[in-house]
């Protein structure tokens, strides 16, 4: 039996995830309420607009569900979704998730002009992964319990720590299964 | 490991990024904020909204660059800014600025009354309105990373966004189900480029997603466009032209994100005090119809 996966769907990049999560053999569910999370076993906070996504997760209940959710189910990040996770955020009081041990920078590589698309090998899931970086966020620093799978110019871009995957850049945007693939894996394997 | 900028997919991808939003114009550095506070995606920094321009006539040109900076120093989310169409210097000005997204706009008075920008010379992604998928594709065809309905702006009234989302829409559904050998007729027909039709033909969607803009007026509009396909919303004069703009923004941002649960938008449309009075189509003279520039 496939494993189930909630994309968290209040805005942003939400239909290629589901793509890209269906594409990997995992069952697919849109998450914006609560009661979505039912019979879940791996989220993932997809890219957009993390200001925004706060905002509505405050308003309806969903920002403690999704706590509680993490307290034993995998989660995945990207770009919005990362910035989520992390529990430190350059120039910001306090988290927002508060999941994974690092210190992350926002609108780290400029403006949308300097957005760009690199080749990437990431530790364990690729020797060449097409990044896509867009007004993407960095890791400025990670404890040591987390595991650094993939950098760009000296800047932390990609890592897991334990049931938690995140990356700055948007695996969603590209064809290549790879970072999709290993995150139900990480799921198939929670269970 | 070489970075490449102003990519199609980085452009295209940008616009991704705000699907399922809502982006609002300001005029200044404070309503950025309020903006971005609702929950708005992205702000569209401009001098005047689209009701304003209306009323006061003459030429509308980009804003000053120095309400653009206010309000890119007020938020961090995307700001866009709007040049005139056909207007390459503007565009450039605004990139030298480090803008977002520029939006080739019908709301100001066009530069060029016969050709629009080539938008693929340029690393910052454009966005330009649509009526139907000639235009769609003619503007795809020129770089466009992202397109909106054009509506009729600063009118408060939604009947000709959700015209044009449906045409659009409806011309998809046609060159998707068509047979192949019909399809350069259809390009004719709409004075649309091959090349195009072939990939919607081929990937059953628009290459680029489509906002829904000029008109949206109550958090039901909003819902409504996002109902008849939009990837997301573009409000202009409706939010602070209305009584209570913090509270309407937050409305219309939870309306589109939740546009199927129509006991949360009872609740969303509460209270909200009198909404822009809005025009009737009928009373604009031909001259003041925007969405007839830049076809």
């Amino acid at each position: 039996m496939s494993v189930k996966i909630g994309v968290l769907a209040l805005q942003g990049a939400v239909s290629e995830h589901v793509r890209a999560l269906e594409l990997s053999g995992a069952n697919v569910v849109t998450v914006k309420d609560v009661r979505d999370l039912d019979g879940v076993d791996g989220l993932v906070l997809p890219g957009g607009e993390s200001t925004m996504m706060r905002r509505l997760m405050d308003r309806y209940g969903l920002f403690e569900a999704i706590k509680l959710f993490a307290d034993q189910k995998p989660v995945f990040g990207t770009c919005a979704g990362l910035i989520l996770m992390a529990k430190q955020i350059e120039g910001r009081q306090g988290p927002h998730l508060g999941l994974l041990d690092i210190d992350v920078k926002r609108n780290a590589f400029g403006k949308q002009v300097d957005s760009f698309e690199a080749d990437l090998e990431i530790k364990g899931i690729s020797e060449s992964y097409n990044g896509v970086f867009i007004r993407a966020p960095y890791i400025k620093s990670a404890e040591e319990n987390v595991d650094v799978l993939a950098t760009f110019e000296g800047h932390i871009v990609a890592c897991r720590e334990g049931r938690f995957l995140a990356c700055a850049f948007h695996p969603e945007l590209t064809d290549d299964p790879a970072m999709h693939s290993y995150f139900v894996h990480m799921v198939e394997e929670s269970i | 490991m070489v970075a490449q900028r102003g990519t199609e997919r980085v452009k295209r991808g940008m616009a991704e990024m705000q699907k399922g939003g809502v982006i609002m114009d300001v005029v200044n550095a404070e309503q950025a904020k309020i903006a971005e506070e609702a929950g708005a995606t992205a702000v569209m920094a401009l001098e005047r909204v689209p009701s304003d321009i209306r009323k006061a006539g003459g030429v509308a040109r980009m804003a000053d660059p120095t309400i653009v900076e206010q309000v890119q120093n007020a938020v961090s989310i995307p700001v866009m800014a709007k040049a005139r169409i056909g207007h390459i210097v503007e565009a450039r000005v605004l990139e030298a600025m480090k803008v977002d997204y520029i939006d080739e706009s019908e709301v100001l008075t066009p530069a060029d009354d016969v050709f629009h920008i080539d938008k693929k010379a340029f690393t910052v992604p454009f966005v330009c309105g649509c009526r139907d998928l000639g235009e769609a594709a003619r503007r795809i065809g020129e770089g466009a990373a992202m397109l909106r309905t054009k509506g009729e702006p600063g009118t408060g009234n939604i009947v000709e966004a959700v015209r044009h989302m449906r045409l659009v829409n409806s011309q998809v559904r046609k060159v998707v189900a068509m047979a192949p050998d019909e399809l350069m007729v259809f390009a004719k027909e709409l004075g649309a480029p091959y090349e195009i039709l072939l990939q919607i033909r081929e990937a059953g969607r628009l290459p680029v997603v489509n906002f829904a803009a000029g008109g949206v007026a109550t958090p039901a509009d909003a819902a409504l466009m996002m109902e008849l396909g939009a990837d997301g919303v573009f409000v202009g004069s409706g939010i602070f032209k209305s009584e209570n703009p913090a509270k309407f923004a937050r409305s219309i941002v939870e309306a589109t994100t939740y546009y199927q649960d129509y006991e949360r938008i009872v609740e969303l449309s509460k209270g909200l005090g009198t909404p822009m009075k809005g025009i009737d189509m009928s009373t604009l003279e031909p001259a003041e119809r925007m969405q007839d520039r830049g076809i």
